[in-house]
């Protein structure tokens, strides 16, 4: 019965969406503001009974009622609660929906944080979102229904995998999904300025947070998968140019350059046309991602669930959403209002820059990623494209990326002079050249990844402290003075530095671990002793059988020692799932600050031995540290004035004082 | 004695699983191992979902490994045993595609469209720059001086 009430709120829902998108539209053609207005309200409904939906969901997997097709396929009555809930969207038609319910929360989102808004461009934008929302209802409704019933329930279920029950990835692909989604919303401010055609600071100033909001979900999302395959793949892995990944790196590509273009559509009044085609692709590529993570297209070892008829459902949909985008852009896009000027050496240019840089490294990406189909298809040839091809491939921008970001972030709007810029940036050339040198120096690889890579980090990071410096200005002003400067900084500033470091750090340890990780690999007998490093050597302590929950598992137990003396334990072990009848690896890690020691027991030998990986890997933390303070470096700028402003945020006494 | 025998049954159970490399497979020579570990990374494991040999479980995975490795002590170059592997596997089996044919599209694709963004890039600041001399020419002298005007009496 909770089923039926779910599908029907579903249905409900999607009729909700149907309204959204076609009332507010002859609305705002007709100029009845009445229909426009119909907009949010219906925006609420249509959030209200996805929620309900989802929880209907929800409640037949916490309830594990078998009766439910979709519950017996993936889940499975012993499964931990909190698997049981993250259940719901660790297959196709769970994730749909929560990728519906997640775009109805924005609409409902641009309608209460959109008050402020002209009413014409916040029901134009509304009726799109409901658009693309009607498009995936419908995807749901006739090719992935959730509530699908047996007519015979099983008495137990069928989906135990064990290496899905994890914290990171089950908690990982509602973080992408918001970043996806978020970004229907910048591609539906930007239709709807199409539309109206008018575009102004004042719709760059909207468009920004929600693209910022993306970007922060997307990049933790990013973050926790990779660091779920570090940790849980069982050799360290963390980036593989997989197809899925790929998927959620283009957008993330996008939605960084749409961020940065933006920011000189809202404050320069200039490249607004370009911001609205990023809008449109940044989205395009979202639903590209989704193409190939539910299509099958390409497969990979994320995708766990795939249908190829589904794939051409979301092909249409991505088809006619871009396509209409595209066409109206080519058709309206020129009518936009004129850009205003500036110099060829300005913060402007930089930006350009950036944009080119990161929308070329995001296009290499997408070819790569679909170059075997295209090759079997056109060329007849049958080929693999993986990590090898992009590390050359895609590296090279990015690394141009980060030796033009300093300069760009420091250079003044409109019109810089390269005299400043040198006069500026001249320390922080200067360390980080010394940097570079003293790491090739010291290191004992003769490898220039390293030595490049760390160099790059600490020129961005003593770019970050130049930018800081000149802004507040310590050695023209007197303590008092500088303090105000300090605490006047607007804080999308402190977000745009914050966001800058975090991406040095990651640059770092991207670089140390793959430069200088070192591997061993041997059989080890309990009482063994080896050096797994200059510095680190490895105790084989002792090994015995454990139960888990809903595992036995072999559990070995190691020291690290370093100089002789032990400074870390660790415990790996080998997990067998009786239910679902596999083996899982779980690496025991002992993180550092500088390195991590990461420790896999493999098999058990007849002689009584065992095999034994230990890696050291240094500053493996760095890679998703940088990522949390890019995270965090979004979040303060999302808190911005400029946008609490925007959003109809008025503090009282501002309020009392106009009165 | 008990729990000696779950082990061992554990034990027994987890011998079906490898932990990609094994220490069986390793060279004895540091250097030749060391090519095949970089040559295994650029090997697509043909059983898997987008694994490299070097760190898939497979036993087909753990047979190329060893045969890589045969390979490398009979002589042959890096390039010879990608031939080699090519030869036997198809070129399905190379994570880098070969820089020949159509396949050279997608490895110029990168370069030849950041050179037509610069291009592009360039021809619009360069209008950008016709605008501003446009704004220095606009104030004619006449305007120049109703603007001072206006600042001074402010």
């Amino acid at each position: 019965m909770i089923a039926e009430i779910g599908h029907f709120a579903l249905v409900l829902a999607a009729l909700c969406a149907i309204v959204q998108c076609t009332l507010p539209l002859i609305g705002a053609w007709l100029g009845w503001s009445s229909w426009m207005r119909i907009g949010p309200v219906a925006a609420t409904a249509q959030f209200v009974l996805t929620s309900l939906s989802f929880s209907a969901l929800t409640y037949a997997f916490i309830r594990s009622d078998f009766s439910l097709a979709l519950v017996m396929n993936n889940s499975h009555s012993a499964k931990p609660l909190i698997y049981k809930i993250t259940g719901v969207w660790g297959n196709h038609e769970g994730s749909m929906l929560l990728w519906v319910l997640i775009l109805s929360l924005f609409a409902l989102l641009i309608g209460y944080f959109g008050r402020e808004l002209p009413i014409r461009l916040k029901s134009l934008t509304l009726a799109v979102q409901a658009a693309i929302s009607s498009a995936f209802f419908a995807f749901i409704l006739f090719t992935s229904n959730p509530f699908e019933r047996l007519s015979t329930p099983p008495f137990e279920g069928r989906g135990l995998n064990p290496l899905l029950q994890d914290p990171g990835l089950a908690i990982h692909p509602p973080f992408l999904y918001i970043g996806y989604v978020g970004l229907s919303v910048s591609f539906s401010f930007a239709v709807a300025a199409l539309l109206q055609q008018r575009v102004d600071a004042a719709w760059a100033r909207s468009v920004r947070p929600w693209t910022l909001a993306s970007w922060i979900f997307l990049t933790i999302g990013i973050a926790l998968g990779s660091w779920w395959a570090y940790y849980e793949l069982g050799w360290g892995g963390w980036w593989f140019w997989d197809p899925v990944e790929n998927a959620s790196f283009m957008p993330w590509l996008f939605a960084t350059a749409l961020l940065h273009s933006a920011t000189v559509a809202e404050k320069r009044e200039a490249l607004k046309n370009w911001t609205i085609l990023l809008a449109i692709l940044a989205f395009s590529f979202s639903l590209i991602g989704t193409f190939l993570v539910r299509s099958g297209i390409i497969t990979s070892v994320h995708a766990f669930a795939n249908d190829p008829d589904r794939g051409l459902f979301i092909l249409i949909i991505l088809s006619v959403f871009t396509g209409g985008a595209l066409f109206l852009y080519a058709y309206r896009g020129n009518s936009i209002s004129p850009e205003s000027a500036f110099s060829p050496l300005s913060r402007e240019t930089a930006l350009i820059a950036n944009n080119i840089l990161l929308i070329i490294a995001a296009l290499v990406v997408f070819l790569g990623t679909f170059w075997p189909l295209a090759a079997e298809l056109i060329l007849k040839r049958s080929l693999s494209v993986g990590p090898p091809f992009f590390e050359i491939a895609v590296t090279p921008f990015l690394v141009a990326l980060a030796v033009i970001l300093p300069i760009g972030s420091t250079l003044p709007w409109k019109r810089g002079s390269a005299k400043n810029v040198l006069i500026r940036m001249r320390l922080a050339m200067l360390v980080s050249i010394i940097g570079g040198i003293a790491v090739l120096y010291h290191q004992s690889v003769s490898s220039l990844l390293a030595p490049i890579g760390l160099a790059l980090s600490v020129w961005i990071i003593a770019g970050v402290f130049t930018d800081f410096w000149y802004r507040i200005a310590p050695h023209k002003f007197e303590l008092k003075t500088v303090w105000y400067r300090c605490a006047g900084l607007p804080r999308s500033e402190w977000g745009k530095s914050f966001a800058h470091t975090g991406f040095a750090v990651t640059i770092a340890g991207i670089s140390a671990i793959t430069a200088w990780e070192t591997e061993v690999i041997r059989k080890a007998t309990p009482g063994d002793l080896y050096p797994i490093s200059s510095t680190y050597s490895l105790r084989f302590d002792q090994v015995g059988n454990t139960q888990g929950p809903n595992y036995e598992a072999i559990r070995a137990e190691f020291s690290i020692l370093q100089n002789g003396l032990t400074v870390q334990k660790v415990f790996p072990e080998r997990r067998f799932y009786p239910v679902s009848g596999t083996n899982t690896t779980e690496a025991a890690i002992a993180m550092g600050l500088f390195r991590d020691i990461y420790v896999v027991i493999g098999d058990g030998n007849a002689d009584g031995s065992f095999t034994v990986k230990a890696y050291v890997k240094p500053l493996a933390n760095w890679i998703w540290f940088g990522a949390l303070i890019m995270f965090i470096g979004g979040a303060i700028s999302l808190t911005d004035r400029r946008y609490r402003l925007a959003s109809g945020y008025r503090p009282k006494r501002f309020i009392q004082s106009s009165v | 004695m008990t729990k000696l025998l779950i082990l061992t049954l554990i034990a027994i159970n987890f011998l079906s699983v490898a932990l990609a490399v094994e220490p069986g497979e390793i060279l004895e020579d540091a250097a030749l191992e060391n090519r095949a570990r970089k040559i295994s990374q650029q090997v697509k494991c043909l059983v898997c979902q987008n694994e490299t040999i070097d760190e898939s479980n497979a036993p087909l995975a753990k047979d190329l490994r060893i045969l890589i490795r045969e390979q490398l002590v009979k002589g042959m170059s890096d390039e010879e045993v990608f031939q080699f592997l090519t030869d036997r596997y198809g070129e399905f089996i190379l994570l880098k595609p070969t820089f020949t044919g159509g396949n050279m599209i997608v490895y110029l694709a990168g370069p030849i469209l950041f050179l037509f963004a610069l291009g592009g890039a360039f021809s619009y600041i360069k209008r950008q720059q016709k605008a501003i001399n446009l704004d220095h020419q606009s104030l004619s002298t006449s305007e120049q001086q109703q603007l001072d005007e206006l600042i001074q009496s402010d």
